[in-house]
């Protein structure tokens, strides 16, 4: 059986008047049915553009340059605008950070939502309300009829988020493309929704790809996580390998910047510099200039290797022993 | 966080330093990209220059009487003067005034009280803008209901009800104009300058213990700039026409000083008696005037106004 | 350290009330009946902060934690109550001693663009203030605004840009400066760090920690991050709905949370995980301070509510040493 998503060699530049940023350079990635994939990163790391570019919503002066997406096997940069259309919302569907991207102001919910069912499917509009009442039900809205007539900004930020989750939902999508979903919401709603999903998605088999600053967020939600620098992966493996075992030096520098369980009032560990302009990529590795064990070898740009069964990485120099005591897991 | 769309895609203020263009060479760039504003602007400079050197350049002084001939008043474009042999290429009025020197005088004394009434406006308006703004409450609510009442009234009737109390004068026609104008420019600081008020930098201003006169001319003020240009473009088009209307309906500048409006006023009567120069050749100068400060001020307004949200 | 507090928030409210306009009261006066309304962001809030300590003050959106900062850093007056510093009322003192009460008292802010004039230099966003308060001279102040980049790790040569030429870390790095050149002794940082990538995060909160050593600052941190609060606060304030729920030392109230609404925010922290987690958050949404629940705030949300938490607001006592909160179950035990 195929992979749900194989991503190959993806390109995705930027032309701005100062060069071309390559926003994800030569990105490849698969993902079964099913499987949750955490994307890790920080501004800039390519992260966002990626999921972008998956369900072809680059938009100029960006574009997707090379490279192929296939989803089940149908190449989706090939099958362009078209090919997409029949399969985002229906097969594939978003969730952004900020739920009114995808929620429209002036529609009621219910007019949204029968809207989003009738488009891929040939249903009745009691049917299709049916339909949304019981993803509303799902995501853990209580009084769906009420909330069925009211509009977007009747809700809270998290209810939207909800909201949101349920349109994403409506056609059981194969793969949801979630883009910081929970980082604009407070820590006890992010919990919820959180819960809310991973039960969604073994539910349902929905493959899930959570695209996150926030490395601990996702570390108790997916099955894999890839960690992504300057429009690269770096860094993919299991989740419990990376987290009790990051290889790479910048996965294992963000891991001990997040203070949790260490000393208190003390240094944290810090990854030194800041992340670099795609416009002014360094020569070789582009993690060099920051790395404390970077040298020589590290000139000509280390290849995503697999190091360990299932575990690539992308360093000359990776980390071999688990992460000391004092940061491993709690 | 950052937000979502907007995260990923490579910031023009990247961490690593981008050269950038100082905002002022961006500014030239981009509204050099418009060649018919470019022309707008070309043309602009030139009247402007035609009316600081009208003395310099125009071919006789039109109120030096001594250098007037009644033999010559009304004659046709082209034709040339009994005495000095000196060629009219607008023709004369009827007191044998030359039309091209006139209207460079006329220029002069139209810009002149276009610019000192813009001048005095802006000043007025920013300081009464950014003072409601800044302390908002009952002080804001008080001047904004001035503002409103004062451009809920058409700007002509204003300034012909004041000027019919003034009286004629260069300075009566730039107080009017003041008056009729400083509410726009109020109105236009004072909603820049409220969004810019919640910004932490006045905060972090306040709590550093600078004075409100500090803050608000040193802080808040730079900060509403653009949309003040953009109003300021289009006010200033608005105080020649005004300034002409009022000229033209023998309230605004005395007969000794005419600017393009009196210029025109004074030809009307002769339009329909054939000599069409008189009139029509300050209206062209008048239209053209207008018609470049417009150019550049559309082109302005389309350059500036996307960053009026950022 | 002294006994007297720096800072005293002695029983501080702070209410919004939105006035009716001329429509609404027309309305009223034909008998619509609409009200005014009025938000209690902070609600009779009492905190002490000591000397040299940092104080973490954690809460989810619409807590009040912000609004109290403000007050505190002076931009804003309290409704009710007195804030202290170092034992006097600052709408109590004379003009000049008020003055420098404030610049004592500084801010650093979330959002490391907006809080930075971007029409000025670093060199005038840094040296304005002293120059005017008479901190160092006008010749000086070039060399000064060098020393203090250098203090929180800029390049000086850098003091002639302008913000939109630095990164959100370094932009960070200006606020910080700006604060230090007045000579505070006592810093509101209203979430500092939230608005930074992970790695520059850590990098800000270590210069924090060094420069509270360096020139004995005392802080008020501000985040709605427990763990971030956590690694650098010696004791914690927990607020909800304008409320102080819990008060105590920081690592025994992480492990140790007393009032349930506390016991929700670290169970939600997020840790590495290496197996996936069992999410078992608390239930509903946080309640609009427009109509904030009867009794304790909390209630609708608590595992644990009963009747008396729907009808009486349980105050704020000592549980244990140093420990105070607001919950009806210590009565009970």
């Amino acid at each position: 059986m195929t992979k749900l998503l194989e991503i190959h060699d993806l390109q995705t530049q930027f032309h701005t008047r100062d060069g071309i940023a390559k926003a994800v350079d030569g990105l490849s990635l698969s993902l079964d049915r099913g499987e949750i994939l955490g994307l890790v990163g920080e501004s800039g790391s390519g992260k966002s553009v990626t999921g972008f570019s998956i369900l072809g919503l680059v938009d100029p002066p960006g574009r997707v340059a090379g490279g192929r997406i296939l989803f089940d096997g149908e190449d989706l940069v090939a099958g362009g605008e078209k090919a997409m259309k029949k399969l985002r919302g229906k097969r594939i569907a978003m969730i952004f950070q900020d739920p009114m991207m995808t929620l429209n102001p002036v529609l009621r919910i219910d007019t949204q939502m029968v809207e989003t069912v009738q488009a891929h499917a040939d249903v009745s509009r009691k049917a299709a309300l049916a339909r949304a009442r019981d993803a509303l039900v799902r995501v853990g809205i209580s009084s769906p009829d009420e909330r069925l007539q009211a509009y977007p900004h009747q809700f809270s930020g998290g209810m939207r988020q909800r909201v949101a989750i349920a349109i994403a939902l409506l056609h059981e999508p194969d793969l949801i493309i979630a883009d910081e979903p929970t980082t604009a919401l407070d820590v006890t709603i992010q919990a919820q929704i959180l819960s809310e999903m991973q039960a969604l998605c073994a539910q349902s088999g929905t493959a899930l790809i959570w695209i996150t600053h926030d490395l601990a967020v996702v570390s108790g939600l997916a099955d894999r996580l890839a960690v992504m620098y300057a429009g690269r992966i770096i860094e993919e493996g299991t989740t419990a390998g990376i987290i009790s075992k990051p290889m790479h030096p910048y996965t294992k520098g963000l891991i001990e910047s997040v203070p949790q369980g260490k000393e208190h009032g003390t240094l944290l560990r810090q990854i030194k510099g800041m992340t670099p302009s795609l416009l002014k990529l360094p020569e070789g590795c582009k993690f060099a200039p920051r790395c404390p064990r970077a040298d020589a070898a590290c000139k000509p740009e280390p290849p995503l290797e697999e190091r360990e069964t299932g575990r690539r990485v992308r360093c000359v120099h990776p980390h071999t022993e688990p992460l000391a005591e004092e940061a491993a897991p709690t | 966080m950052t937000d979502a769309a907007t995260d990923d895609i490579p910031a023009p203020d990247g961490p690593v330093a981008v050269k950038i263009d100082s905002p002022a060479k961006r500014f030239a760039r981009e509204f050099a990209s418009d060649p018919i504003a470019v022309v707008g602007l070309i043309l602009f400079v030139l009247i402007a220059l035609i009316a600081i050197f009208a003395p310099l350049i125009a071919p006789q002084d039109p109120y030096d009487l001594a250098q007037l001939s009644i033999m010559d008043g009304g004659l046709q474009p082209g034709e040339s003067s009994f005495g000095t042999g000196m060629t009219f290429w607008l023709g004369t009025d009827t007191q044998g005034r030359d039309m091209v020197s006139a209207i460079m005088y006329g220029l002069r004394i139209s810009l002149f009280v276009a610019a000192v009434s813009l001048g005095l406006a802006i000043t007025i308006g920013t300081v009464i803008g950014v003072t409601a703004a800044y302390f908002g409450g009952k002080i804001d609510s008080f001047i904004m209901r001035i503002v409103d009442l004062q451009l809920s009234f058409p700007a002509i009737l204003i300034a012909l009800i004041l000027l019919a109390l003034l009286g004629r004068g260069v300075d009566k026609v730039i107080l009017a104009l003041v008056i009729v104008q400083w509410a726009y420019y109020a109105r236009t600081v004072r909603s820049s300058a409220i969004v810019e008020r919640r910004k932490d930098y006045i905060d972090a201003a306040r709590s550093l213990a600078l004075s409100d006169r500090r803050i608000m001319f040193r802080h808040l003020l730079p900060n509403c700039v653009p949309p003040l240009i953009v109003v300021a473009t289009v006010q200033i088009a608005q105080a020649i026409a005004l300034e002409a209307t009022l000229s033209f309906l023998g309230v605004g500048v005395p007969i000794t000083e005419p600017s393009l409006g009196l210029l025109i006023a004074n030809g009307y009567d002769y339009l329909l008696s054939g000599r069409y120069w008189i009139s029509i050749f300050p209206g062209i100068a008048l239209v053209l005037t207008i018609i470049a400060i417009n150019l550049v001020g559309d082109r302005v307004r389309d350059v500036l106004n996307p960053r009026l949200d950022t | 350290m002294t006994d007297t507090p720096v800072i005293e928030i002695d029983d501080v409210s702070k209410r919004f009330t939105r006035h009716l306009d001329i429509a609404e009261r027309t309305a009223n006066r034909l008998g619509a009946g609409i009200k005014e309304q009025t938000v209690h962001a902070v609600d009779g809030v009492r905190l002490n902060i000591r000397g040299g300590e940092v104080m973490g003050l954690v809460g989810e959106s619409g807590c009040g934690k912000s609004t109290l900062g403000r007050m505190v850093a002076g931009l804003s007056e309290p409704s009710d109550g007195r804030i202290l510093y170092r034992g006097q009322d600052r709408s109590a003192m004379s003009r000049a001693e008020a003055r420098n009460a404030a610049l004592k008292v500084q801010m650093v802010f979330q959002d490391p663009m907006s809080s930075l004039n971007p029409r000025l230099r670093v060199r005038d966003i840094v040296g304005e203030a002293p120059q005017v308060h008479g901190i160092v001279g006008r010749r000086e102040v070039a060399a000064y605004v060098e020393d203090i980049l250098e203090q929180v790790g800029l390049d000086p040569s850098t003091a002639k840009r302008y913000p939109h030429q630095f990164s959100g870390g370094q932009r960070a790095r200006v606020g910080i400066a700006r604060a230090l050149a007045v000579k505070p002794d006592f810093i509101v940082c209203d979430e500092s760090v939230a608005a930074l990538d992970v790695s520059i995060q850590a990098q800000v909160l270590n210069l924090f920690v060094r420069l509270r050593e360096e020139f004995e600052l005392t802080y008020l941190f501000i985040s709605h991050d427990l763990g971030v609060v956590e690694h650098i606060s010696d004791r914690i304030a927990v607020m909800y709905l304008g409320r102080l729920v819990e008060l105590g030392a920081a690592e025994d109230l992480l492990k140790q949370p007393n009032h349930p609404y506390t016991e929700a925010l670290v169970a939600e922290i997020p840790t590495f995980e290496t197996e996936k987690r069992i999410y078992s958050a608390i239930k509903g949404e946080i309640p609009s301070p427009l109509n904030p629940p009867s009794g304790c705030h909390f209630h609708p949300r608590c595992p644990h509510a009963h009747e008396r938490c729907r009808k009486e607001v349980p105050v704020l006592k000592e549980v244990a040493p140093g420990r105070l909160s607001a919950c009806h179950l210590n009565d009970e035990a």
